[in-house]
């Protein structure tokens, strides 16, 4: 069955089971990488992408949920890694093995969209249903802090 | 543990495909500095023109990285120390993964080991290939090697001074003969512009951007992907399946049979469901019917497995260190603390599920491995093919996480396995429920620890007996020698002085399989030492950071028990200095809040020295920590940068399995399964950790681990001051608090 969304901004169908989680099809049908699978069950948020601009766990939506909806993916996010929030991740050098950064930058993405400057209890809020198991945590709440910083100063 | 050959280090990719001893004593030396004189002349002459830094003629360096790069930084840090010798442009070089050969690079990630063991050689490398091209160049120039100078990658000479990029020297330079590597020149430490210095990890751009290919985002044209099921009880095996419904799911290919391994990779065999992309296989799956043959395990858990540490600790264990007469002192001593402490199996988790890509072609493979073993993984995948070693070319990608966990083979293997069955690319993935329940666990221990202190506060005895499920005897051969040695590692090393130690141990039974855990058995070594050596001081009445300072005592050396020659021993006054460096930054003694305290704790392990300072509030029903302070030794830091990011990490990943759950084992299977039952520190948990480094000249140790060891005990010790609760039973449960 053929399923339509807006990805990146370019409309995108795909023949699909339409049960098949949005992840899935980023990863396997579009070998769009960048998203990724952590847990299968919107635990872990590696998988995070936006769907409306809202951050939501692409492992568990079934595609055929996202039919017209836009989605963008970490790739979505800037041409060429200068979206003021990767831009933060790498002056704070905040990833390490890097797997779930994917994940925490789509989160960090929404939380600074809905709010330009956030407080640290805005940040635990926003970005507890991303694990990190290298522990990145205090610089990935830094880097959030700097990116608010930078967005302001524009 | 017995003094081991340097042999063995050597042998263990050769004989680690057969399983058995070498393995394991492969691993723990494996990583450790290779800068025995003795050996390095034993090796053929490695140009580094070749080798490590590749040049092209307008300039581009390419510095060549021969570890697995897991998140713990060496990306960055090793060819940091190339670039420093070979004096080029940081900004300029790029970085290229080292291929799969023996010969050259022992890839080998763990330990933490990578800096410390790469140190010297990647020197040596670095300045053997500036010296070959100011050679090159003086030759052009016929003048001598020594009126030259090397400059940001040029080579430069004279009043006025003229100059030749590396580029234009390259090709004459890698045909001179290559310097002696013990006698070339290296740098002195107050040249370094590079090492010691804060720099950014290399791969933050292409982690921030989804563009960094780990193991799990290979793409081989025509590929199809395959998820297993593996009995849930360990060492069972497939007593029959049907796989009717599985092929019914669109997308499914095949269902295949794959056998148990013992032999170099330790695996469960199972079912594969082959399928055209990763979701249909785990659908297919799902609607996999398959009976097993439980086996003899089915009847473990964790429960039966506490009766038997009940049981073993009642009695004497086998004698691993004694010295002086330990009993007699206990039983005469003036005050005496006794301590039972235990700690459950723990699972390694890493974020990117275990994966491995695997193409079989008639002469030869190729696979793509997030992988901390490539030889190892070559070694598996051409027994399985059939194929020599050399014909198989393997990809390592990036590690989504390694921990240990990603040293095994048998995600390797079972990927050669179904690649072979099907006569295309595979990847087997694991799901997450797979990576927790099939795991190689950190061994669960018990731990009985006495210590007896004189009227004047003096130590006058140690013992320590310790039952738990080794690793050992996990691996080796049945009927070979006994696995007590290797238990404790630095724990056996006591650096609070006291005549009258003895250290014993039994084995435990167990299928749970296990290896190694981040920090191995320094987890729980420093956690029994740094809660007892806590209790004695509140035994005493004194200060716990006083205690410890005037237990460790006058600065001396202390041998590594059952080190080799090339274990540095434990030196107490860097060990001091840690703990008075994480006192001083964290406001030792200055008053908390109520129902807040401090808790310290300082350990060597990994050749490091690390100590803690944690505070915490603690109620009856819950745990804050609030802050996290470390004092560091790792010799030299390469990157300071990175360096600080290791020991945070680590923090974090032993607060999760201070404060967090336990494996469990019901019915010879292991219960938890995902992140809901197992669950991880997240942000809202996550303390600030300060990093507080000793500027040391001395050579680089390990960092990956070493901060491991004291986070439990600190914790732990903060609790008590906060509650006068003791805790010594990991995970901290809410109970254990009332």
């Amino acid at each position: 069955m053929a399923t339509t969304f807006t990805l990146n901004g370019k409309s995108t169908t795909v023949e699909v089971d339409p049960q098949m989680p949005l992840l899935w099809v980023l990863r396997d049908t579009l070998n769009m990488t960048g998203t990724k699978f952590g847990c299968g069950m919107a635990l872990c948020g590696a998988c995070t992408v936006h769907i409306n601009g809202e951050a939501s766990r692409s492992c568990i939506t079934p595609v055929s949920s996202v039919a017209g909806k836009k989605i963008t993916t970490i790739e979505g996010l800037s041409a060429d890694g200068s979206h003021p929030v990767q831009k933060a991740w790498i002056e704070e050098d905040v990833p390490q093995c890097g797997y779930c950064q994917s994940g925490q930058i789509m989160s960090a993405v929404a939380l600074l969209a809905k709010k330009s400057s956030p407080t640290d209890a805005d940040i635990d809020d926003a970005m507890s249903g991303n694990i990190c198991r290298c522990g990145t945590y205090q610089r990935i709440r830094k880097a959030i802090h700097r990116a608010a910083a930078a967005q302001t100063a524009k | 543990m017995a003094p081991i050959s340097l042999l063995d280090r050597r042998e263990f990719l050769k004989t680690s495909a057969a399983g058995g001893a070498a393995l394991l004593v492969g691993f723990h030396l494996l990583a450790r500095a290779s800068s025995d004189p003795a050996e390095e002349q034993e090796k053929p002459p490695v140009n580094p023109l070749n080798a490590w830094v590749r040049i092209t003629p307008d300039n581009k360096v390419t510095l060549v990285l021969g570890k697995s790069e897991m998140g713990q930084g060496v990306m960055t840090s090793l060819p940091m120390i190339l670039a420093e010798e070979l004096c080029v442009d940081w900004k300029q070089v790029k970085i290229e993964q080292a291929p799969t050969n023996p010969k050259i690079y022992d890839l080998g990630t763990g330990g933490s080991g990578s800096v410390a063991g790469s140190w010297l050689p990647l020197r040596q490398a670095g300045a053997a290939a500036r010296e070959m091209l100011i050679a090159a160049a003086a030759k052009k120039w016929e003048v001598t090697p020594d009126t030259c100078k090397v400059q940001n990658g040029y080579v430069v000479h004279g009043h006025p001074e003229r100059s030749f990029r590396y580029g234009e020297l390259v090709a004459e330079a890698a045909l001179l003969p290559v310097p002696n590597l013990r006698e070339v020149p290296l740098k002195s430490a107050s040249e370094f512009t590079l090492v010691g210095h804060d720099v950014h990890r290399v791969d933050s751009a292409s982690k921030a951007d989804g563009t960094a290919r780990f193991g799990i985002d290979s793409r081989v044209p025509g590929m199809l992907y395959a998820v297993i099921a593996r009995c849930p009880v360990f060492y069972g095996k497939v007593a029959s399946f049907d796989a009717t419904k599985a092929k019914s799911v669109p997308g499914v290919r095949d269902v295949i049979q794959i056998e148990t391994s013992g032999r170099g990779a330790s695996t469960t065999g199972g079912v594969a469901v082959v399928a055209e992309n990763s979701w249909a296989a785990i659908q297919g799956r799902q609607a996999l019917q398959v009976k097993w043959h439980e086996g003899a395990a089915a009847s473990e858990s964790t429960e039966e497995l506490r009766k038997q540490f009940v049981a073993n600790a009642s009695k004497p264990g086998k004698v691993v260190r004694n010295e002086g007469a330990a009993d007699a002192a206990l039983s005469s001593a003036h005050k005496k603390v006794e301590a039972v402490y235990e700690l459950p199996f723990a699972a390694h988790v890493c974020m990117e599920p275990m994966n491995c890509t695997v193409h079989i072609l008639e002469d030869h493979a190729e696979a793509w491995v997030p992988t901390q073993g490539p030889q190892w993984a070559q070694s598996v995948i051409a027994e399985i093919a059939k194929l020599p070693p050399e014909k198989v070319i393997v990809h390592t990608t990036m590690l989504g996480g390694g921990f240990g966990r990603r040293y095994q083979a048998d995600f390797v293997m079972e990927s050669a396995q179904v690649a072979k069955a099907t006569g295309k690319p595979v990847m087997v993935l694991w799901t997450r429920e797979d990576d927790m329940q099939h795991d190689f666990y950190r061994p669960a221990s018990y731990h009985k620890l006495q210590g007896a202190l004189d009227s004047n506060g003096q130590l006058v005895a140690w013992k320590h007996f310790q039952t738990s499920t080794s690793i050992a005897a996990k691996w080796r051969e049945k009927g070979s020698e006994q696995p007590e040695d290797g238990e404790f590692g630095t724990g056996a090393t006591i650096p609070y002085a006291t005549p009258n130690i003895r250290i014993e141990y039994t084995l435990a039974h167990s299928s749970a399989p296990r290896a190694w855990w981040r920090s191995v058995e320094h987890s729980s070594s420093g956690f029994v030492m740094e809660s007892l050596i806590d209790e004695l001081a509140q035994a005493a009445g004194q200060d716990p950071l006083a205690f410890r300072l005037q237990l460790i005592g006058d600065s001396r050396k202390i041998p590594q028990f059952g080190g080799g020659p090339n274990d540095p021993p434990l030196d107490t006054s860097r060990l001091k200095a840690v703990l008075q460096l994480a006192a001083d930054k964290s406001g030792w003694g200055k008053t908390l809040p109520k129902g807040e305290g401090r808790g310290i704790a300082g350990f060597f392990s990994f050749d490091s020295y690390v100590a803690a300072v944690v505070e915490v509030s603690a109620s009856p029903k819950e745990i804050l920590v609030k802050r996290i302070v470390c004092g560091v030794d790792c010799g030299r830091p390469v990157n300071p940068n990175g360096v600080r990011a290791q020991v945070e990490s680590a923090a974090i990943y032993a607060l999760t399995a201070t404060v967090k759950d336990a494996i469990t084992v019901e019915r010879g299977r292991i219960v938890q399964a995902n992140f809901n039952d197992y669950e991880m520190v997240r942000m809202n948990e996550a303390p600030p950790i300060e990093v507080h480094l000793v500027l040391s000249d001395e050579k680089p140790t390990g960092i990956g681990e070493p901060t491991v060891p004291v986070i439990a005990p600190a914790i732990c010790n903060a609790i008590f001051a906060a509650t006068g609760k003791r805790l010594r039973r990991l995970p901290i449960r809410a109970e254990d608090l009332t």
